[in-house]
Formats: C-alpha cells, structure tokens, sequence
C-alpha cells in the first residue's frame, strides 16, 4: 500500500524516514500542534511551497533544464483564482473551478508555446526566452491594472464555507497547547493539505513512471537518449508543459489562502528566487527534498528575520555590519547561501542523508 | 569579388528594413527620425554590453546570468565619481564636461573589470563545463551583487544627470535629436570599430576567433585559452561597465536593479545575433533598441513583448540566430 503510494520511491534512509513522518505529521495536525494565526499562515505557506517546488525539481532536478518562468505560471494560477473570483457578485465553487480551469489552460498554451519554441533549437536557450517572458508578463501584470489591480493586486472573497467568518462551532476547540477556532480557514488549510498531498504524489509518481526514467536519461545524458531514439525535445516541452500545470495548481491555492493576490506574493523574482534555493538546500532530483527544503525555508523565512534585526540592533555601533544585517538585506544572505550550497552541497540534504545511509551498509557489509 | 559574394548581407538588411517599415506606422518623419537615432543610441549601448556576453559564451561556452552586476556596477561608480567632480559636469563647456565624463567611464570600466576579474575566479571558474550549475552559481551571483550595491550605495533610485553641454537637443529640420543620443552612437561606433579591429588585426583577435570557432584545436596548438579567456572576460566586464555608465546617462538615473533589467534585453540580443557572434549582436542590439523605442511610442504598453516577438520571428528564420556560430 504504501509502496504503492510512494511509487515505489521510498526514503532508502532511516533517518530520512523519521525526519518525513515527523513533517508529515507536523503538517497534518498543525493547527492543532501550532495554535496561532501567524503560525497557521506559516504552515499553509508551506504547503503551497511544497506543491510549487516539486514541480520545479520535475523540471531542474529530473529533466535538468533550468527555468526561470516558474513564478509566472504560480502568478497564472493565483491571478485565475483571484480574476474570476474578483469578478463575480457571490463568491461560489463554480467561480473557482472557472478561474482554475481559465489559469491551466492559459499556462498549458504559454509553457508549450514556450518548450517547443526554445528546446527545439537548445536546452539552454531555453534559461535565457523563460527569463525574458517571465520579465515581460510580470511588467504586463502590474500595467494591465483593470483586470490584475496593478501593483496594488486583488482582494477578494471565497466561497462562504473557507471565509474565516463560517463557524463549525461557537465554542473553540480547547487543546492542551491553546484553543483552536473550528471555522472556514480551518477547513480552507486541510483543503490546501489534501491538494498538496495529491499533487505531490502524483508528480512522485509521474518521475517514477517510464516517463520519468527517460527525462532523467535526458538529464544525464541528451545526446544518447536522442540517440537512443527518445524525442528529446517532446520529453522536456512535456515535462515543462507539466511542471507548469501543477505550478498554476499551487498558485490557485495560495489565492484562496490569501485572498488576495497581487504581482509580489506571487510573481516576483524574489519567489523565483527562493524556489531555486529550496530545490538545492533540499537536493535536486528529489521530491522529497521539497518537503524538507519548503519546511526549513519557510521557517527561516518567517522567524529568521527577527533574528537578523536583532543581530543589526546588536552590531549598531560598528561600521559596515549594521548595513549588512538588517531584514532587508535578507536576499544577500540568501544569495550566498545559495552559491554555497550549489558548491558544496549539490545533493542537498536528502541526497546527504541517502549518502550516508549508503556507506553505513556498506561499512556493515565489510 | 568573393567578398561580396561570401558577405551574407540578409541580416545586415534587417536593421534598415526595420527602420523603413516603422515609417509608414509612425507618420510623421520627424518623429520618425528622432525615433531611429534614439533607437540606434540604445541599440548601440547595448551592444557594448552584449558584446562581451556573447563572446565569453563563444570563447568557453560560459553562459553567465551576472552580467548585469557589472552593468549596475559600473553607473553606481560613475554616479560616485561624477559626484565628486562637481563644477566640471555643471560648467556650460563641453571639454569640461568630457573632462568628467570620461574618467568616470574609465574607473567605472577599471572596477567592473577589476570586478570581472574576482567574478571569473570565484563564481565562474569551479563550474567550467557544467552548464545547468553555471546558469545557477551565476544566477547567485548577480544577486550577491546587487544586495552588495544596495549596502553600499543604498536601495534608492539615485539620479544621474547629464552634463550640462549634453542636454537638450539639435535640430535636423524638423527632427529634435537629443545630443547624448549622438554621442551614445558615437561611442558605441567607436567601440564597434575597436572590437572589428582588434578581432580581425591582432594576434590576440585571431586566437579569440579561432578559439570560438574551435576551442580545443586552438589548445592542442600551444595556446593557453583559459588566460585568454579571463583577459575576454575582464575586457567583457569593462565593457558592460561602460554600456551601465552610458545606460545610466540615457535614463538619466539609476537603481541596483537596472543590471537585472538590462540583462533581459541583453539576452534577447545575443540570442538573436546567434551566441558567439559580434556582429549578430550588433545586428540583434540595434534591431531590439529600434524595436523597442517605436513600439514604445506606438504601443506603450506591450514593448518588452515586441521584442520578444522580434526574436521569435528571427529564430523562425534562422533557429541558430543569424549569424550562427559554426562547430557548436
């Protein structure tokens, strides 16, 4: 059952293992183990992460083309959402199933348009066009200000069963770590878990099938899978065109999350950005890297800042180091860490751990 | 007469058929006419910038993404050392003005270089060879950078004025052509005339040619093509120096994001010259800032999109770009 479920991809690491059941665990019953809106933000946060970051790691990690037109397909799905939901008088399911239908097929045509056009020719073409169109729709975005809000973005209202107003019951659910309210964001946040929760495995079992086998074939070695008679250029345009429908899926659930979307939670090149440094902390070619890297990241993210304004406040009478440790420099750290890790830590922390499990059996098998 | 015959004249046609055809769209041939020298003016200073992109790519296959730092690098360091030069830039004299201008170019050229320098042997050289880690590592770098321009010369928009004899504009009939546009085309002629010479005259042209042409054969006969490549690379960093500094002057301001702004265009002009070829770049550089400064007038609103289109149309006509590099 489970191998089924995991597609036969398992851990291969006991403390891999642990380290996933207890994220898993962590983010199933979070709102419960976590009492508090800005913790319950931070966990949905996660979540979406995960959904948008494995489908990145389907196209860095396993096809190995890096594109820099993610955030432009999440910035499709949470503008779908929020557009068709900005539009109607009553917010209703049939608004939302609309707007993520309007947002997939949008990015379907965009990332085939895109594949065919720039991976017909070469793969590395393909960082440079994505990177172009991803600047030009982001400008597009916030000019067209009729229709996405412009820079100021879209507030809207969900469906009356997610609004934080619909009350399961009066009374809060009294746990012993604090009281959780039973209401529409509750319900919103397991909604969110169960999307996530499908999409991962089904990208798990998408780079597991055959089809999978060949984009990492392509990965290691295009010019033999080509030769070996795989149509190259179908299997990454697929793997993009992929990529970017779950991409969209993940936008559409920030926005109902939100309620609200605008171009910076969604489409800037600080998100790109930040896909990017989770893929590598948490290992490319690794779903479950996701998992690991969107939890650590996010929490660093929302609870490192403060850490750094304390270290700027601390370090305010020497020069230069104050400058360097404020929140707003955060990207400058996050920057450096990024070239670190791609240095010295390729595989990132799943492929550290499998490593490590490896030379164990293999130090027992002396 | 083989010369003419060899001489594949078709791209070189796009530039002038590109000005022609945005004729008739925009009316009247005075606006017309301020409309080209703007645009040449912004082709010409993108070519400076791209021209040391796409032969660092011709040379070693290094496709570097913080290009754009040495681009925000070099107008930041003129900004600073304008500043400090006062009187000279206000002065209503134009020798006095190039008195300024041209050692804030030089330094600005001397940092980013000397910037290029640290970049090659930091970021760049670990991942010789391995293209996705390069597009990654240098992607890291570019925001290293720009984070570091935001520490020291702070996030804001800083203005950048243009000396006071380079303000304003001449008139040619009916056509007000701004002085600096003339000047950018002057100094970008010149740069191109600089490269051609240096790429076809000297020895140290030919081994570059060569070596994009055929790297490991250039090796196999004794030269060392990775010092010759770091000399490409700082003299390609200078470059873009220069282009930020003539970038700054023609915006009149400049923020640390510029560098990531400009590399966009950078991209899409080295894709349409065909990756390691100068020419194409100059081609793709003038085609991308006529496009863009006539849809800008005509179409405001979908600019950065016209020029997308404009590389589209061209690798439909030629997939490699159109000068393709042979031997890649």
């Amino acid at each position: 059952m489970l191998h089924r479920l995991l597609s036969n991809d398992l851990p291969r690491s006991r403390w891999l293992a642990a380290l996933l059941v207890i994220l898993f665990l962590g983010l199933a019953f979070a709102p419960f183990l976590f009492p508090g809106v800005k913790a319950l933000n931070v966990a949905a946060k996660v979540l979406v992460f995960v959904a948008l970051v494995a489908s990145f790691d389907l196209l860095l990690g396993y096809t190995g083309i890096v594109s820099f037109a993610h955030t432009m397909f999440f910035g499709i799905g949470a503008y779908g959402v929020a557009i068709s939901l900005n539009a109607v008088e009553e917010p209703s399911w049939g608004a939302i199933a609309l707007g993520v239908i309007c947002a997939l097929l949008i990015s379907f045509v965009l990332s085939l348009m895109i594949g065919l056009f720039s991976l017909r020719v070469r793969a590395i073409f393909f960082a440079m066009i994505t990177l172009a169109v991803a600047s030009a729709f982001l400008t597009l975005a916030s000019q067209l200000s009729d229709f996405t809000g412009g820079e100021d973005g879209l507030s809207f209202s969900v469906p009356e069963l997610l609004s934080p107003g619909f009350t399961l019951s009066e009374e809060p659910l009294v746990t012993p770590l604090g009281e959780v309210d039973l209401n529409g964001k509750l319900i919103t946040y397991y909604l969110i878990f169960a999307a996530v929760t499908a999409i991962f495995l089904t990208i798990l079992r998408i780079v597991n099938s055959p089809f999978g086998r060949v984009l990492q074939a392509i990965r290691e070695n295009d010019f033999r899978a080509e030769a070996l008679g795989y149509r190259t250029v179908v299997y990454r345009t697929l793997s993009n065109v992929l990529s970017a429908g779950f991409a969209t899926l993940a936008g559409c659930l920030l926005a109902l999350w939100l309620r609200y979307n605008g171009p910076d939670t969604s489409l800037s090149f600080e998100i790109m950005l930040d896909i990017l440094l989770i893929v590598v902390i948490g290992g490319m070619g690794t779903l479950y890297g996701a998992l690991i890297g969107s939890v650590l990241f996010v929490l660093a993210q929302s609870y490192l800042q403060d850490l750094l304004r304390l270290a700027g406040e601390a370090t305010a009478g020497i020069p230069l180091l104050p400058a360097l440790l404020t929140p707003d420099r955060w990207l400058l750290w996050m920057g450096v860490l990024f070239v670190l890790s791609v240095y010295y830590f390729p595989t990132g922390i799943v492929g550290k751990l499998r490593e490590r499990s490896v030379l164990a059996k293999l130090r027992g098998l002396k | 007469m083989s010369f003419f015959k060899d001489l594949d004249w078709k791209p070189m046609a796009l530039v002038p058929v590109l000005a022609l055809a945005a004729l008739p769209a925009i009316g009247s041939p005075s606006t017309w006419l301020t409309l080209t020298v703007a645009g040449l003016a912004m082709g010409m200073i993108v070519f400076i910038i791209a021209s040391g992109l796409t032969l660092v790519f011709g040379l070693m296959d290094v496709l570097n993404f913080g290009h754009g730092v040495f681009i925000a690098l070099g107008a930041f360091v003129a900004t600073t050392v304008l500043g400090t030069m006062g009187s000279y830039t206000t002065a209503d004299s134009l020798w006095l003005n190039l008195l300024a201008l041209f050692p804030a170019m030089l330094v600005a050229m001397a940092v980013a270089g000397a910037l290029g320098l640290v970049f090659e042997r930091l970021i760049i050289r670990p991942v010789y060879g391995m293209h996705l880690k390069q597009i990654l590592i240098t992607m890291g770098g570019m925001i290293i950078g720009e984070e570091l321009i935001k520490v020291i010369w702070g996030p804001e928009q800083i203005p950048l004025p243009l000396p006071e004899a380079l303000r304003g504009a001449v008139l040619m009939g009916d056509a007000a052509v701004e002085k600096y546009r003339l000047l950018a085309v002057l100094v970008g002629a010149a740069v191109f005339a600089a490269m051609v010479w240096t790429l076809n005259r000297t020895k140290v042209g030919l081994l570059i040619r060569a070596g994009v042409q055929d790297r490991e054969m250039v090796e196999s006969l004794g030269y060392r093509i990775r010092r010759l490549f770091v000399g490409v690379f700082v003299a390609g960093s200078a470059l873009a120096g220069l282009g930020g500094v003539m970038w700054g002057l023609y915006q009149q301001s400049v923020i640390p994001q510029m560098g990531a702004q400009v590399n966009v265009l950078i991209f899409i002009v080295i894709i349409i010259g065909g990756l390691g070829s100068t020419l194409g770049a100059l081609i793709g550089a003038l085609l991308v800032g006529l496009m863009a400064n006539y849809t800008g007038f005509l179409v405001p609103k979908v600019a950065l999109f016209s020029n997308i289109a404009l590389m589209v149309a061209i690798l439909l006509w030629r997939p490699q770009g159109v000068y393709p590099v042979t031997n890649r």
